[in-house]
């Protein structure tokens, strides 16, 4: 009788034992397959890339692409092909942005984090989210419509579509994402930090600078990476908003072209396989390069910061 | 003896929950107070009502007094940043910074606008050796105060709260997370601060409390039911339900 009962109670857990190692095997298949589509997506982009750059630099010297200071590939008398003027107009714009949007975002988190009261953080924060909704044709429509009027007033200029009508934009576009991600850091600090640093005599002002921003610096710097990407990726926007003046710009007043926007607006009316044609795409290439070193670089630094920290 | 700290009947309340009823009494200057009594008895709350920790907890109220000196702490002009200077706080569980272990000691003395680097240096290497650490770490000051050991974290914490050169230590369960000999550690630590501090001690352990402070306050259900030098709420208490606890009958 005893016998029978531990026979029965062994026998299911075999079957199901075996079951367990199948299921198990093909959903680690499954994931496994899914993480390769992801690198192969990417592989298969970056070889695009590659390959349709490389006839460009058959005929345009490459330190010349580069470091050359005038773009103007559709000359009669001689084309030029030098992107140092969009890498300027990129780096301002996101220069730009960053210097709005970090204050403004750390500041939002902190206060989200800190200050609010459980109903105001209900109320703003969904809000904050669904500024990350907006479509960016919108903003930049608004940027024609309502910054670059209010900038032209400001300063005095003809009209407001520069690398400062840019930047607001992309600084709008980059807050949702850099107040969301760092309010979430700053909410994981563990507790005991504050209340550590409140039992010392500190104020809650000095609590949050001093201790819990640092704690949570990772995902800060992650939030403005995130931020930044999303800046110099952004083409409709500043396409719409800065002018779009192929020209080395002259100041953050003045009408800039960034790498992004040379691209969206040329590629549709350049001529296929010709030196034009390659030639943008060598410029997608330096973009795709751009945009990996900046991960490279947050995903170092936040390694080092977390080696001190943990 | 001087009359350091005064609780005045005391109540405190957790939205409508009463977590401290009418409790009064007298702390004195340079002893050591333990706090004893079962879970949710209303120790930690007294505790953290001392430094007015409790501030920052949703629905906490309090009726009643408590006087550091004489001076009024739930006064409205108050500066309660400058009462929780005055009154250092070691935390169950040891909490140091994600920083370095200088960094750690510092923090205190930084945000109460001090500048001066060589009496910053000399202070943390003061206040390590006043809480028995400084020739653990003296060599590694720069290093993240997270590659210490348990009982050393717990140092260093003591460490931070004496920085700042408070009247008063409390500590809660300082040495509940802690093995046997750091355990030793601190209570000898806690027997030298005395000379210079009021120390408040929760602990759970009757041992403990027995063996470091010299007065003993018995809670329970958020009343304080017994108060003494600590000889005689162990050998003779006056409660019947003293002598249950302390001879380990409940709790």
């Amino acid at each position: 009788m005893i016998n029978y009962a531990i026979n029965n109670l062994v026998l299911p857990k075999k079957i199901n034992f075996i079951n367990s190692r199948i299921t198990d095997k093909v959903s680690h298949f499954l994931f496994f397959l899914n993480g390769m589509i992801v690198i192969g997506v990417l592989v298969g982009i970056f070889i695009l890339l590659v390959f349709s750059a490389i006839p460009a630099f058959k005929e345009i010297k490459i330190l010349e692409f580069l470091f050359g200071l005038e773009w103007n590939p559709t000359s009669y008398v001689e084309e030029k092909f030098g992107i140092v003027p969009m890498l300027v107009s990129t780096f301002m714009v996101t220069l730009g942005s960053l210097c709005i949007a970090v204050p403004i975002g750390i500041g939002t988190a902190a206060y989200l984090s800190d200050v609010a009261n459980g109903r105001t953080r209900e109320f703003v924060k969904p809000i904050v989210e669904m500024l990350a909704a907006i479509p960016s044709v919108v903003i930049g429509f608004l940027g024609i419509v309502l910054v670059g009027p209010f900038i032209a007033k400001i300063f005095n200029v003809p009209n407001g579509l520069n690398a400062v009508n840019g930047s607001i934009l992309l600084a709008v576009m980059a807050l949702p994402t850099i107040i969301s991600i760092s309010e979430d850091a700053l909410i994981s600090v563990p507790k005991a930090y504050e209340q550590a640093s409140l039992a010392l005599g500190a104020t809650k002002w000095q609590t949050v600078i001093q201790v819990k921003v640092p704690a949570a610096l990772s995902g800060i710097i992650a939030a403005c990476m995130l931020g930044m990407g999303r800046a110099i990726g952004e083409t409709m926007t500043v396409l719409m908003a800065t002018g779009c003046a192929p020209a080395m710009p002259k100041s953050f007043l003045g009408p800039v072209s960034t790498l992004t926007s040379t691209i969206a607006i040329e590629l549709g009316e350049v001529a296929y396989n010709t030196k034009h044609y390659y030639a943008l795409f060598a410029i997608g290439l330096v973009l795709f390069f751009i945009t990996f070193l900046i991960n490279l670089v947050s995903e170092i630094v936040l390694h080092k910061y977390e080696q001190v920290h943990r | 003896m001087d009359i350091k700290i005064r609780a005045d009947k005391f109540n405190f309340f957790y939205n409508e929950t009463m977590a401290l009823k009418n409790i009064s009494m007298n702390i004195f200057k340079n002893t050591v107070v333990g706090i004893i009594g079962p879970s949710g008895c209303g120790k930690s709350t007294f505790l953290r009502s001392i430094n007015r920790m409790n501030d920052v907890i949703f629905g906490a109220r309090h009726e009643g007094d408590i006087l550091i000196d004489g001076e009024n702490i739930y006064d409205k002009d108050i500066d309660v940043v400058g009462i929780r200077r005055r009154i250092g706080m070691v935390f169950q569980k040891s909490n140091p910074f994600p920083k370095s272990i200088f960094d750690n000691v510092a923090y205190g003395l930084k945000i109460n606008g001090i500048k001066d680097r060589s009496y910053i240096a000399q202070k943390v290497e003061k206040s390590l050796q006043d809480a028995a650490l400084w020739n653990e770490v003296k060599d590694r000051l720069s290093k993240s105060a997270f590659d210490l050991s348990g009982g050393q974290q717990q140092r260093l914490c003591i460490a931070r709260a004496l920085a700042v050169e408070p009247e008063v230590l409390l500590m809660d369960e300082p040495a509940s997370a802690l093995d046997p000999t750091a355990t030793l550690k601190i209570e000898e630590l806690i027997h030298e601060l005395k000379s210079k501090y009021s120390i408040i001690i929760v602990t759970h352990n009757m041992q403990q409390a027995a063996r470091i402070s010299d007065y003993t306050a018995f809670f329970m259900m958020g009343e304080l039911l017994e108060y003494d030098i600590t000889s005689k709420v162990f050998t003779k208490p006056s409660k019947k339900i003293t002598e249950d606890y302390i001879t380990g009958r409940f709790g």
